[in-house]
């Protein structure tokens, strides 16, 4: 049984518990366990590139050392998560002088100056379950259904740090579609921005976003899209005025593994 | 007692400004041996070696130290000037004190120091210098070009006018290249076609030309004026004595559903094929990925339909061995990849085409007959986007650096062709700059602008949307109007950086050549020498040595043919004398000098030794041979009991010069 | 104060401005271009002429999603959304200067708004 150290982040525990739920009910039925560790934070949602931030970027450091502690790799699920912590880990192993700020400041036993290997939950179905395992443990595909990958921006970039797959024409979400027995829709918008956080200083753009990628999603022939970010989710369901319906990677993961009803209960 | 003469050159300011020039001369007249030792502005001028040369007569010199600029410059200049002044050339030592001195210090006290050491570390060496005389090696009178493109064809063409004998390899089935793919060319608008086609028929015509078409270079030995090249003709399974071209087995062959490569492609082809109407040699070629009879068992209906009897299933790859005074490289290049790209929906959408897909598909040979329609629904395009700068310019890990030269010309081409034959197509170019150096160039991208209106735009695509109704959206940045245009395109076409053949590198290695960074072969000097490459007897002919449009390729060509015609025109050629010996007398046998020999010069003899007792023994001693040795001294380092040496730089003058320095 | 602020922006952003070869495909990409008056090129090309007061006053430093667009996509490796990020800092991290306060927070909340969305919003134009 391969173990993780597993990051939920603040919105799985609330707003998103869905998200959360059947992410760990299906890892359960994969053979991985998930392992919280005994204390973390938010890890604030954006990464804060300016070379003299330091505060932010602390507690992305602190979980990163849990899970070289617990002798684990670190995994995610929230896409604005994952961006956080993989960035803060490709800069922490690359730059002396914000290693060094970091440590000094946090005054762990061991300085961390990387080194934790950090999986994004879709890269460990890919490379530690395999898709083709996965297949083998779908008991009710989505046969003939038209899914639409939406990655968002932060899952894919920027792609010399998060390195899942290419920034531009990626597969990851759709072999998982297929996986599931789904047929995947592949139209442009799907790695573009829904707006994120612009919700809260300008609705309107936010609503032009959304509107952006759901119309195209729709118009190469999606009947549903999935993702994998809360604030994504919010966007797309909320903000972009499409009847397209938009659910999480993991709820349609724990239905194609039979979960579904079990974890409602 | 050695007469030793050292001339220090002033280059000019170049020395003369950092080394305090007659100080040098005068600190080195004081060196044991030296009898005479003076500056000068120009060493190099007639006048300079005129100094040298009557140095040497009136001073009864025995061994000359010029203090100048690197030896790769004019050490050939002053051992000219010394032999003609009657003293042997390898008597002659150069002190480098620009390059390696003057150009890269700023403090003057220090670079004269420096100067002065190294002068004197030349002077130890001299004291030691033999005279050597050069071997001569014979040259075989003939050529082999490694490629058929338009570089190599224009390089064969001119070496036979010559009267040599030229030999063409080309991994195609056919000659013609990129230009045989080609439309119209720039800027003056004729058929690339019409102009290749008969430079290839006089190639296949030539009395003096082979051409070696569907073969590879597989082995490259040897040295200047003396190459032996080991040729793969790869299999074609079609005799190419008998096949006439008739093309009937390409239309009978069931197989049709293969990607026509010639058509990037946008078509397919069937399993038994000939490239294109035109092709030389005109012979059928069978691609065995896709023919059923050559995986299967099954079918051999080409060969049921043949009238000559040309198809033969069970032929081979063939191997020859010829040998070569002269090599030239023509391997040409290729578009890049666009997959690292897709912000352009290239992989997403058919629509989004490179340029030499827009050739093919404006062509009368290509998929469409010479209607520019849409690839996804033959539609005709009422509005087309070009992207230009694909993966050029960048200082990524994903594209080139470089600028890849040929695409804003072509780009204004493709422009001008559309907007003529079909005035209702509207036309942009999203520029980042436009670069017409050639002569025409920029009043043909005017015209473009001027009288076909076409709409260049200063700004870049950043995301192209296919849309489910066959439209493109298209959103870049005009960056003049300081505005993000969405533009409802039908095509786009996106001018892809150009990259060298993939073969060049595995080439290089086999022909010792030096490449750069990004794979083109680097040629000797930048300036001065471009279609040398720095491996004697190997020249270089088009793209493979850099980003060229037709023009330059063609006057390259030329250029390369006439350095070749130099060295084949001898009947030999003097080799380096500073070549390696061994002493045989303490020599083990132990091989160490035979593995590190990058030329394959040293062997291993038995030889006959008298013994002290007058017995003989027979031992296994290290052999050199003289003209393959090019010098390099890799066997001096390796050798453990110190028996091989190199002339000219032996071990005792390296650790003359050295303690010199160290004094 | 010009010529420090120009040089506190590029060590906090790490970007070197002299790469960028004014192609555009920045602002090309730009998925809040309609949105900012002043577009990714034109802050890598005023940060370099140190026009940047221009820039902390305009509302433009908000309008960026943070998406890495313009990041991935500069064939010269430019970063112009780094270059946004040290201009917002540099206006936001004045005192006084915060973006968004606590207190409007409770007027743009609904129900199904992930907490998420607030936390990134106060890392992003608070200090």
């Amino acid at each position: 049984m391969e173990t993780f150290t597993y990051y939920p982040g603040c919105t799985l525990r609330t707003k998103a518990k869905d998200l959360d739920t059947y992410a760990r009910v299906s890892a359960e039925a994969l053979g991985i366990k998930l392992e919280e560790p005994a204390d973390w934070q938010c890890c604030g949602g954006a990464y804060t590139t300016a070379k003299d931030e330091i505060a932010t970027k602390l507690s992305a450091v602190r979980v990163l050392n849990s899970a070289k502690e617990a002798e684990t790799p670190l995994i995610t699920v929230c896409s604005a998560c994952h961006n956080v912590i993989k960035q803060t880990e490709y800069d922490i192993s690359r730059d002396e002088e914000m290693a060094s700020k970091v440590n000094n400041y946090l005054g762990l036993s061991e300085p961390y100056t990387g080194g934790t290997k950090v999986y994004h939950y879709l890269e460990m179905l890919r490379d530690v379950v395999g898709f083709d395992k996965l297949k083998e443990k779908v008991v009710n595909p989505f046969t003939g259904r038209k899914i639409a990958a939406y990655y968002g921006c932060l899952l894919l970039r920027p792609a010399k740090a998060l390195a899942m797959d290419d920034p531009e024409n990626p597969t990851i979400i759709e072999d998982f579609i297929r996986a599931i027995g789904g047929t995947p829709v592949i139209y442009a918008q799907r790695n573009e921005c829904c707006g994120g956080y612009i919700t809260m200083e300008d609705k309107a753009q936010a609503q032009k976003r959304s509107g952006a990628v759901m119309g195209s999603a729709k118009d190469m022939g999606a009947e549903m899209v999935i993702t994998a970010c809360p604030l994504c989710l919010y966007n797309l369901k909320k903000n972009s005025g499409s009847d397209l319906p938009v659910y999480y990677f993991t709820e349609l993961l724990a239905e194609a593994l039979g979960l579904k009803e079990a974890s409602n209960e | 007692m050695q007469r030793i003469g050292v001339f220090v050159c002033h280059c000019g300011t170049n020395i003369a400004a950092t080394v305090d020039v007659k100080a040098v001369a005068e600190a080195l007249g004081h060196e044991p041996g030296v009898v005479i030792s003076q500056d000068y502005q120009y060493m190099c001028s007639e006048s300079g070696q005129e100094l040298v040369k009557s140095a040497i007569r009136e001073q009864k010199l025995t061994g000359v130290v010029i203090c100048s600029c690197s030896p790769r410059m004019h050490e050939n200049t002053f051992r000219k000037a010394a032999a003609s002044a009657g003293l042997n050339p390898y008597l002659v030592e150069i002190a480098n004190i620009r390059e390696q001195c003057s150009w890269i210090h700023k403090d003057i006290a220090t670079a004269t120091d420096k100067a002065i050491i190294l002068g004197k570390a030349a002077v130890a060496k001299v004291h030691l210098n033999t005279p050597l005389s050069s071997m001569e090696s014979p040259v075989v009178k003939r050529a082999l070009v490694i490629g058929g493109g338009i570089a190599g064809i224009q390089t064969a063409l001119d070496i036979a006018e010559a009267g040599f004998d030229v030999d063409i390899v080309e991994k195609q089935p056919t000659i013609g290249g990129k230009m045989a793919q080609i439309d119209k060319t720039f800027p003056t608008l004729d058929c690339a076609a019409c102009i290749l086609t008969p430079k290839m028929v006089e190639a296949s015509q030539n009395e003096h030309i082979t051409i070696h078409s569907f073969s590879e270079v597989a082995d490259v030995k040897g040295f200047v004026g003396n190459f032996t090249v080991k040729i793969k003709k790869k299999a074609r399974y079609v005799d190419e004595t008998k096949c006439t071209g008739c093309g009937l087995c390409t239309e009978k062959c069931p197989m049709k559903k293969v990607p026509n490569e010639f058509n990037m492609g946008l078509d397919n082809r069937s399993a038994v094929y000939i490239p294109f109407a035109q092709a030389v040699p005109k012979v059928a070629t069978i691609d065995p990925n896709y023919c059923m009879m050559l995986r299967s068992g099954k079918c051999g209906v080409c060969s049921k339909v043949c009238s000559a009897g040309a198809i033969d299933y069970k032929q081979q790859d063939t191997f020859i061995e010829q040998k070569y005074g002269a090599i030239v490289v023509a391997t040409g290049f290729n578009p890049i990849n666009l997959d690292k790209y897709d912000e352009f929906a290239y992989n997403q959408c058919p629509d989004v085409v490179t340029s030499l897909e827009l050739e093919r598909l404006m062509n009368a040979a290509g998929p469409n007959g010479g209607t520019l329609l849409r690839p996804s629904d033959k539609s005709h395009p009422h509005t087309i986007v070009f992207v230009q700068c694909v993966g050029s310019r960048c200082d990524d890990e994903k594209g080139k650096p470089y600028c890849s030269k040929i695409c804003c010309m072509y780009t204004a081409k493709h422009a001008m062709l559309i907007r003529e034959k079909y005035p209702d197509t509207e036309v942009y170019v999203f520029y980042i700059d436009v670069r017409t150096p050639g002569k025409n160039f920029d009043e043909f991208y005017r015209r473009a602008v001027e009288q076909y209106n076409v709409h260049y735009i200063k700004g870049m695509v950043g995301k192209v949307t296919p849309k489910s109704d066959g439209k493109i959206d298209v959103q870049a940045s005009d960056l003049l109007a300081n505005e993000q245009l969405h533009i409802d395109a039908d095509m786009v076409v996106l001018a892809a950086a150009i990259e060298p053949d993939k073969t060049a590198r595995p080439l290089a290695t086999m022909l010792t050549t030096q490449m750069d960074t990004n794979d083109f072969f680097t040629e000797a000097h930048p300036k001065l020498r471009p279609v040398e490459s720095a491996t004697a007897g190997i020249f270089l002919s088009g793209a493979c040595q850099g980003p060229k449009d037709i023009p330059e390729t063609v006057a390259q060509g030329s250029a390369a043919a006439a350095k070749a015609i130099g060295l084949l025109c001898k009947n030999s050629i003097t080799c380096n004398p500073c070549v390696a010996h061994s002493d045989e007398l303490m020599c083990n046998g132990c091989s160490s000098c035979e593995k590190v020999c990058p030329y394959g010069a040293i062997t291993y003899i038995d030889k006959e030794f008298r013994m002290p007792d007058r017995t003989t023994k027979v031992r296994r001693v290290a052999s050199v041979n003289p003209a393959v040795c090019q010098g390099c001294g890799a066997c001096t380092v390796a050798c453990p009991s110190g028996a091989m040496d190199l002339s000219g730089f032996s071990n005792s003058q390296i650790m003359a010069e050295v303690d010199a320095i160290c004094k | 104060m010009n010529k420090n602020l120009k040089e506190q922006v590029l060590r906090s952003s790490g970007v070197n401005v002299l790469k960028c070869m004014r192609c555009g495909k920045c602002s090309g990409t730009c998925p809040s271009y309609g949105e900012m008056e002043y577009h990714p090129h034109q802050f890598v090309y005023m940060v370099e002429n140190g026009d940047i007061e221009t820039l902390m006053k305009s509302e433009s430093i908000y309008k960026c999603l943070t998406c890495f667009a313009c990041v991935d996509r500069c064939p010269r490796g430019v970063e112009p959304a780094k270059v946004v990020e040290a201009v917002r800092l540099a206006a936001v991290r004045q005192q006084g200067n915060n973006h968004l306060e606590p207190s409007e927070i409770p007027a743009l909340l609904d129900e199904d708004l992930p907490q998420q969305a607030i936390v990134t919003a106060m890392r992003k134009y608070a200090k």
